[in-house]
């Protein structure tokens, strides 16, 4: 009981004496110990009024303790042994439930040599018990049962998982990652110019003309199929197909050997589309026209303006 | 040598550094926890501050697993994307003091940059051929997310923003290779555009849209210069601050913690 917060303890003994209309600090010094117990109601009783276990000798039915027959004994700590419910609470819960059913504190009423059987006991009637604190109308009491440590209780495992700290772990790799990438980026742009050809000329088209190079793969695809099937239908369909990626693959799974057919599919047309964009970007002539760029050159002008 | 301990020259210069990043007006600059302020020590709780206390919070968790840092997981491949819009915004700025979007001035210009302009062929190389490798990582990300199976729940919204954000720096990349008005940038964009009067039913109209008259002209450079250098980036902007914040509220780069 030593442990009880101070304000936790305060309002309890407030409740209390507001139940049992007595003042708070007479409630406060009875909880703490500071004085002696009132003998009102049977709650008060020192909790050394329970029966030792060896002089208990009284056995009522198991099964339904207080219930069982109203008798004048109940002993707790065979109970308690029994069912393996913890003696104290074992202890409050007969008392509550005689106090419910308006019977004397059975507990108590367990004579320390008491009789053998349990049917031998008078049964106590409703004038018998203990007068029952008056508790104004409107006003719900509230027991404070006990305090437990959020430790004892909540025992919240976490799958141990092996982190590192972002600082400096991760942001030293990016940081690393972005002078490389800057490093490229400036010795491409000190060493390659980008192209400028003459200026626009709406009287002549060179041959071949061709889109920039991640579209070239669907300017080789007008070579083979209608403009409208090769430039509006197959992007908006391979755009919504690619959308639609994670919906149509249920599969949970994320380890390679569990997913083979999303695999073999996705690569099936990345490299699909790769193979048209080389086709069109270094296969593609005058007219768009079938050529080996070993033999009849290349026909790329971004591409052109980097190799001079 | 002395090593900070107010000996010598370097003494005295650790101290006034030390002097100086401990002021009030650095400490309100950096919060607490960072290794730029004065007497910052590596221990577990400044690691943490360094991140929880910083912008960088908005993309990154305090801890990751471990497995997640290794470059071979993801290459970097996303963060190396944003970088390269980050140059490419920067070097986008620099070339719009010397452009204009009309015909034949936008022509000049663009000669201009490599003649009169200090370093100005070098960022037109620099935003140019950071534009392919955006191009380059945006896809490349994606396969790779792809194979590692990142777009399972609850990450499958984050994965069709990210197809957005690839269509967008598509566009990104094709509304800037008309805008130097030479013959490649062109016919390059007549290629491109004329694909979208294919489209069913309103392809003429599509097509008015995109070059803004019935034929291409001074007019189509405008428009395509207000969609490269405000419509699309602020666009793709938004979409960018909804991916980012995905990523950590789904778990990051390596899965839920």
């Amino acid at each position: 009981m030593a442990d009880i917060p101070e304000d936790i303890l305060r309002r309890s003994a407030e409740a209390r004496a507001k139940a049992e209309g007595r003042p708070v600090d007479e409630v406060l010094a009875e909880m703490t110990g500071k004085a002696p117990p009132t003998p009102v109601p049977a709650e008060s009783a020192p909790v050394e009024a329970a029966p030792a276990p060896a002089a208990a000798p009284v056995g009522s039915a198991p099964a339904q303790p207080p219930m069982a027959s109203g008798n004048g004994g109940i002993d707790v700590a065979a109970l308690s042994v029994e069912t393996g419910v913890p003696e104290g609470i074992l202890l409050r819960a007969t008392r509550a439930r005689a106090k419910y059913d308006g019977l004397a504190d059975p507990t108590i009423a367990a004579p320390a040599g008491g009789g053998t059987a349990v049917a031998t006991a008078p049964p106590p009637t409703t004038t018998a018990t203990a007068p029952v604190p008056v508790i104004p109308e409107g006003v719900r009491t509230q027991r404070l049962l006990t305090v437990v440590k959020a430790g004892a209780i909540q025992q919240v495992k976490r799958e141990p998982t092996d982190k590192v700290n972002v600082w400096p772990h991760l942001l030293a790799i990016e940081f690393v990652a972005l002078l490389v990438m800057s490093v490229i980026l400036i010795a491409i742009s000190i060493f390659i110019d980008a192209p400028l050809l003459e200026f626009a000329n709406f009287n002549e088209q060179p041959n071949p003309s061709k889109a920039p190079w991640y579209f070239l793969g669907l300017q080789e695809l007008l070579a083979y199929f209608d403009p409208m099937v090769a430039g509006v239908l197959i992007p908006t369909f391979g755009m919504v197909a690619l959308m639609v990626i994670p919906y149509v693959d249920r599969n949970p799974s994320v380890r390679p050997s569990d997913r083979k057919l999303a695999i073999m599919i996705f690569t099936f047309f990345v490299v699909a589309a790769a193979i048209l964009t080389i086709f069109g970007s270094f296969f593609r002539g005058p007219g768009f026209n079938f050529v080996f760029p070993w033999s009849d050159g290349i026909f790329f002008d971004d591409l052109l303006t980097i190799l001079d | 040598m002395a090593e900070g301990n107010g000996n010598g020259l370097t003494g005295l210069l650790s101290d006034l550094s030390e002097q100086f990043r401990s002021s009030q007006v650095w400490t309100s600059i950096f919060r607490p926890g960072s290794p730029f302020r004065g007497g910052y020590s590596d221990s577990p709780r400044n690691r943490s501050y360094v991140v929880m206390n910083n912008v960088l919070y908005h993309l990154h968790p305090v801890k990751v697993k471990r497995h997640g840092v290794r470059l071979s997981y993801t290459l970097c491949l996303g963060g190396l994307s944003f970088f390269l819009f980050v140059v490419l915004t920067i070097t986008g700025i620099f070339l719009m003091f010397y452009y204009r979007p009309t015909s034949p001035q936008a022509y000049f210009d663009i000669q201009a940059l490599a003649t009169d302009v200090a370093f100005g062929q070098f960022v037109r190389n620099m935003h140019r051929w950071g534009a392919h490798l955006m191009v380059l990582t945006v896809f490349l990300h994606m396969a790779r997310v792809f194979y590692h199976g990142a777009y399972k729940p609850p990450r499958e919204f984050n994965w069709v923003v990210g197809i957005i954000l690839l269509l967008l720096t598509l566009l990104l990349s094709f509304s800037g290779y008309l805008l130097p008005w030479d013959q490649l940038a062109l016919w390059a964009f007549t290629v491109g555009s004329t694909m979208g009067s294919y489209a069913p039913v309103f392809g003429d109209q599509v097509t008015f849209a995109l070059i803004g008259g019935v034929q291409i002209s001074a007019d189509t450079l405008l428009r395509w210069y207000v969609l490269h250098v405000l419509f699309l980036p602020f666009i793709i902007v938004l979409f960018m601050a909804v991916h980012f914040w995905r990523v950590r509220k789904d778990g990051g780069v390596s899965g839920p913690l």
